[in-house]
């Protein structure tokens, strides 16, 4: 088997995807602990999909697929980021914009009267198929993802955790929605290439939940989500190469185990460790825990 | 005489056209203690805000250490309303403290030994050292208040406003976080402004006291503004203060919602098992 792994190296596609993988996965890490954090899953379902029907337009106008789903993403951020950051009914904005945006989506596909391969491709996931040129694409806007994370970290934390008190000290807490909310964006375009636009959750939010439950600490909970962001996807891409099943059901399967094994298993050992020593110990790890809604 | 820490000056604050409190003037000594009194939905937490630069007046001047209100300004501690962390987040007491120090500048911001040592300092002067590393989600109530304050304190500020910070907390907690304030001010001859629905717990502390009903205010000692005069024209109808064992209560004739200054929930406390103070 191991043989057959290192033969496999030798083509230059499994190489793309096992680079192209890499990238996707640390930013994928990063970007969830955030989105978990925020609560935004529902969002990111949003951008997702209705970064599909801009590739299905960019199709349709013979433009590259990932360039329409970047469009559609990042407009939709923007749009729902300008409207709703801090509105109290910013899931009804989301899934009304969600819906139309859909709705678009179906019309493209139906107008291009070719077999829609590109379309399929997004919505399940291409990570085997990725050119050269794609994986220098997938790294350029992995950086700049980073990068842009890395600039905003500290405001962005405290607004997350302690919103009255960031407004107070300064954090412009309105810009700073929407420029997450376009990391996010920029995020899903990359775990699109890995698991497509219908199992996007997969990779936008399984690390971030996953590791916070293993560690207290805000630093460790990222790094976290980055192993087991990077586990997920390149286990995924290594079985599916072995196995010849599609890669975004290895994917899914991992993060799902690797979930399960955190919540049940480790999370509550650690957790556990992580009080001892506090004078709260016993009371803390009695009382009922509130359910985080995922 | 040294400049006021806060000053209003014939300050009218509205929503819309909702007008939360107008024509208000007051002025602050460096070093008081200030409570801000009144029923539920009088604008004792807009005051803060306008304070933090968050809401500008409609008319007046409102001005924080000689100085405009400005957000993020670094002389102003704020200890919000409390609201609750969720249970798994990964988040301890020293990022807590460390965001109040640091959180709102850009990048990551690696520790380094000055700010590692002065947030070590804030949690031990709240005495929260051991719980400082726990996740915070998973605190009393009262453990919480604690680190907030650390929080609020770790920025070396000049004045101190704190939302309801005594709300919700068992009476052994009330008194550990109401020492915690007054032994801030003695020591560093801060301001504290202090929104409550109960002031019992802060009297000894306070200098003034401001109490807002229905854009009506009166301000003063609280021997002048606590009183069935005074309280009765806020009200505009018959309130009665009452002092039991050291304790004052407002009680009108009619109790509508929020009118009452005594919670109902604390009074059995006040008369069974607390010593009052003074």
């Amino acid at each position: 088997m191991i043989d057959q792994l290192v033969r496999l190296l030798d083509y230059e596609f499994v190489q793309n995807a096992i680079a192209a993988g890499f990238i996707i996965a640390v930013v994928c890490g990063v970007v969830s602990r955030f989105v978990v954090a925020r609560d935004m899953s529902f969002a990111v379902h949003a951008l997702a999909e209705i970064g599909f029907t801009g590739a299905a337009g960019f199709v349709l106008l013979r433009l590259p697929p990932v360039l329409g789903l970047l469009t559609g993403a990042s407009l939709s951020a923007i749009f729902i980021g300008a409207l709703g950051v801090r509105a109290r009914g910013r899931d009804n904005l989301i899934g009304v914009t969600l819906a139309f945006g859909l709705g678009l989506g179906v019309l493209f596909i139906s107008l291009y009267r070719q077999y829609a391969t590109q379309a399929f491709a997004i919505l399940f996931g291409t990570i085997t198929g990725v050119s050269r040129n794609d994986v220098l694409l997938m790294i350029g806007m992995g950086v700049a993802t980073l990068g842009a994370v890395a600039l905003v970290y500290r405001p962005l934390t405290f607004m997350t955790v302690d919103p009255e008190v960031a407004e107070a000290r300064g954090v412009p807490v309105g810009i700073l929605g929407v420029v997450f909310l376009l990391i996010m964006a920029v995020a899903i375009v990359e775990a699109v290439q890995v698991v497509g636009v219908l199992l996007i959750l997969t990779l936008m939010i399984t690390p971030g939940a996953a590791a916070e439950r293993l560690t207290p600490q805000p630093g460790r909970a990222i790094l976290y989500g980055v192993v087991i962001a990077l586990f997920c996807t390149l286990g995924g891409i290594t079985l599916a190469l072995l196995i010849n099943w599609p890669v975004s059901f290895f994917v899914t399967s991992l993060s799902f185990i690797v979930y399960a094994v955190s919540r049940v298993l480790l999370g509550p050992f650690l957790q556990r460790r992580a009080v001892r020593g506090s004078e709260t110990a016993a009371e803390a790890v009695t009382r009922p825990k509130r359910s985080m809604s995922a | 005489m040294s400049r006021p820490a806060v000053r209003c000056e014939h300050v009218t604050l509205s929503y819309g056209t909702r007008r939360i409190w107008s024509d208000l003037s007051l002025e602050i000594g460096p070093g008081s203690f200030l409570a801000v009194l009144g029923p539920n939905g009088s604008g004792k937490t807009s005051l803060l805000r306008a304070l933090l630069g968050l809401v500008t007046p409609s008319s007046g001047t409102v001005e924080v250490l000689g100085h405009r209100p400005r957000r993020g300004d670094p002389v102003i501690g704020y200890v919000p309303q409390r609201s609750t962390f969720d249970s798994d987040l990964p988040l301890r007491g020293v990022d807590l403290v460390r965001l109040g120090l640091d959180g709102h500048r850009w990048g990551i911001g690696l520790p380094n030994r000055g700010s590692n040592l002065k947030v070590t300092l804030a949690i031990a002067s709240v005495e929260a050292t051991s719980y400082a590393r726990a996740p915070i989600g998973r605190l009393s109530g009262g453990e919480q208040q604690r680190l907030r304050i650390a929080q609020a304190l770790v920025g070396d500020p000049r004045l101190l406003l704190c939302d309801e910070p005594l709300a919700n907390l068992d009476l052994r907690h009330q008194q550990g976080i109401t020492e915690l304030i007054g032994n801030w001010r003695k020591e560093t001859g801060g301001t504290v402004l202090l929104v409550t629905h109960d002031v019992n717990p802060v009297l000894h502390l306070v200098d003034l006291v401001l109490f807002v009903v229905n854009g009506r205010w009166a301000v003063g000692p609280p021997d002048e503004v606590l009183t069935s005069e005074t309280m009765s024209e806020l009200y505009q109808s018959h309130v009665d203060v009452v002092r039991v064992h050291g304790r004052i209560l407002v009680v009108g004739e009619s109790t509508g919602p929020g009118f009452e200054l005594e919670e109902p929930h604390h009074m059995p406390n006040a008369l069974v098992d607390h010593e009052a103070p003074r």
